[in-house]
């Protein structure tokens, strides 16, 4: 299996607080990674740096054929390159980030017209078809608005597929939503990877993260603490810091 | 008692009615320029340059903090001298309002900008989007529904600002009413006249843009 994403030495820090110190780590292609970890441990700016929405300090982020290397001596990459390099990931965030002033259909042809420069009668038709796919198809000429927080996830990853992405990043994606409301989110990524896409994923869904995840990585203040495949790390944490971190979902599942 | 007497008006209509367009006219005139410094200043102010910041944040400060009508005298009497360009009042009136305007309309447009959510910005770059692509189709778009109501106040303001140009003979309403008054010798029902006819015309512009306020904060 050809690594999908590799991140080498990369670090970062807020002001003086360091929040990921020199990690490492590949994701391969069709794999789906999942991210857990305390909060404050760098998991959701590890997630961040793979599409440079946080800019590294150093070391190297490559995804598919694209690759970025951070540090004192190569100078910061320029917008161009960036908007390049993001239009190749997909990414679905906590709080949704919906464009009110468009409808669901505009949301999902947005990247397609403006990144992709698209036709629009071919945008309409892919924006659709996603829509159909995450269960959505009525509901295209809706605004956001109108849209419980279920749905509104939804049509964000279908508006993040629709630039048809080499990779799909998720940050706590069902974090923001009602119980009642976090199955259907979850059963739309579920089908995604069932279909090969390459997906890393931050999340406190730990159950969720054992089912549908190939491999768990628990980070733990900027350092990779516990990394392997998800029914192992979660059933039987090798590490301390992971037992601890997992003793809270243990108890609960064991009762 | 006074004897109000406001028959011999009808005679002076065509005064009135010249010194109105002017006022419009100019209005119109320093309300667009003023929008196009101060669109241009408040993306400056959110520069990744902080010379850039700086820059347009001395500007705001200097035309805010000094009064408009300081401002029109410099333009018209300082400002010639040390360019060596000679300028009508009319250049010197619409270049003192339009930067004076173009201050607080910098202030709303950054406002307006800051108060959309980082998220929106995010979620536009993380699909490809460049920093300007991400500002014109998501966060300026939504940013101008919430600037409206202000900036229709100050553009009201700027109206009111435009009487300030008789001090310099631009014959905008308020020059001609004192040229009627001196005239006429009756400059209560002038004066009057001309306060009626500032509050016809900006009255109903103050119950639109109350009527959109409130239609943008049920929107919200």
């Amino acid at each position: 299996m050809t690594a999908k994403i590799e991140v080498a030495a990369l670090s970062k820090s807020f002001g003086d607080h360091q929040v990921l110190r020199s990690v490492n780590m590949s994701v391969g292609s069709g794999e789906v990674v999942a991210l857990i970890g305390p909060s404050g441990s760098g998991k959701s700016t590890l997630l961040r740096c793979l599409n440079l929405l946080v800019t590294p300090d150093g070391g190297r982020v490559r995804v598919g054929g694209q690759s970025l290397d951070f540090g004192t001596s190569s100078k910061l990459p320029g917008t161009a390159s960036l908007a390049k390099f993001r239009a190749g990931t997909g990414m679905v965030f906590q709080q949704f980030n919906l464009f009110p002033h468009k409808t669901v259909l505009g949301n999902v042809m947005e990247g397609p017209l403006t990144v992709r420069r698209m036709p629009r009668a071919e945008a309409e038709t892919l924006a659709r078809a996603l829509l159909g796919k995450v269960g959505l198809a009525e509901k295209a000429d809706q605004y956001p608005a109108r849209l419980s927080g279920g749905q509104k996830q939804r049509v964000a990853i279908a508006r993040a597929l629709a630039m048809q992405p080499e990779i799909m990043l998720f940050d706590e994606a069902t974090s923001a939503l009602d119980p009642e409301l976090v199955g259907e989110v979850l059963n739309v990524m579920r089908e995604l990877a069932a279909e090969g896409m390459t997906m890393v994923i931050v999340t406190h869904e730990i159950a969720f993260a054992r089912e549908v995840a190939d491999r768990v990585v628990f980070l733990r203040d900027g350092v990779i603490v516990e990394d392997g495949p998800a029914k192992q790390v979660i059933d039987a944490p090798q590490q301390e810091a992971t037992q601890a971190f997992l003793s809270h979902f243990h108890r609960q599942r064991d009762n | 008692m006074y004897q109000w007497d406001f028959s011999f008006i009808w005679s002076y209509r065509w005064l009135f009615v010249n010194g109105t367009v002017v006022t419009l006219l100019f209005t119109f005139g320093i309300v667009v320029l003023g929008l196009a410094v101060g669109l241009f200043s408040g993306l400056l102010r959110l520069s990744r340059f902080a010379p850039l910041r700086w820059l347009s944040q001395a500007y705001v400060e200097v035309f805010r903090c000094t009064p408009v009508l300081v401002q029109l005298v410099w333009f018209y009497y300082a400002l010639p001298i040390l360019s060596g360009i000679e300028m009508s009042a009319t250049t010197a009136g619409v270049l003192a309002l339009s930067l004076y305007g173009g201050a607080f309309y910098s202030e709303i447009i950054r406002g307006g900008i800051n108060s959309i959510e980082p998220g929106q910005t995010e979620a536009a770059l993380a699909l490809g989007m460049t920093p300007s692509q991400s500002m014109r189709r998501i966060v300026l778009p939504q940013a101008l529904k919430r600037m409206v109501p202000p900036l229709m106040n100050q553009s009201i303001i700027q109206l009111k600002n435009t009487s300030l140009v008789s001090v310099l003979a631009v014959p905008d309403l308020l020059y001609q009413g004192q040229a009627v008054a001196h005239d006429s010798y009756r400059p209560l029902e002038i004066y009057t006249l001309v306060a009626v006819i500032y509050f016809v015309i900006l009255f109903p512009l103050t119950l639109l843009v109350g009527r959109l306020e409130r239609r943008l904060a049920r929107a919200d």
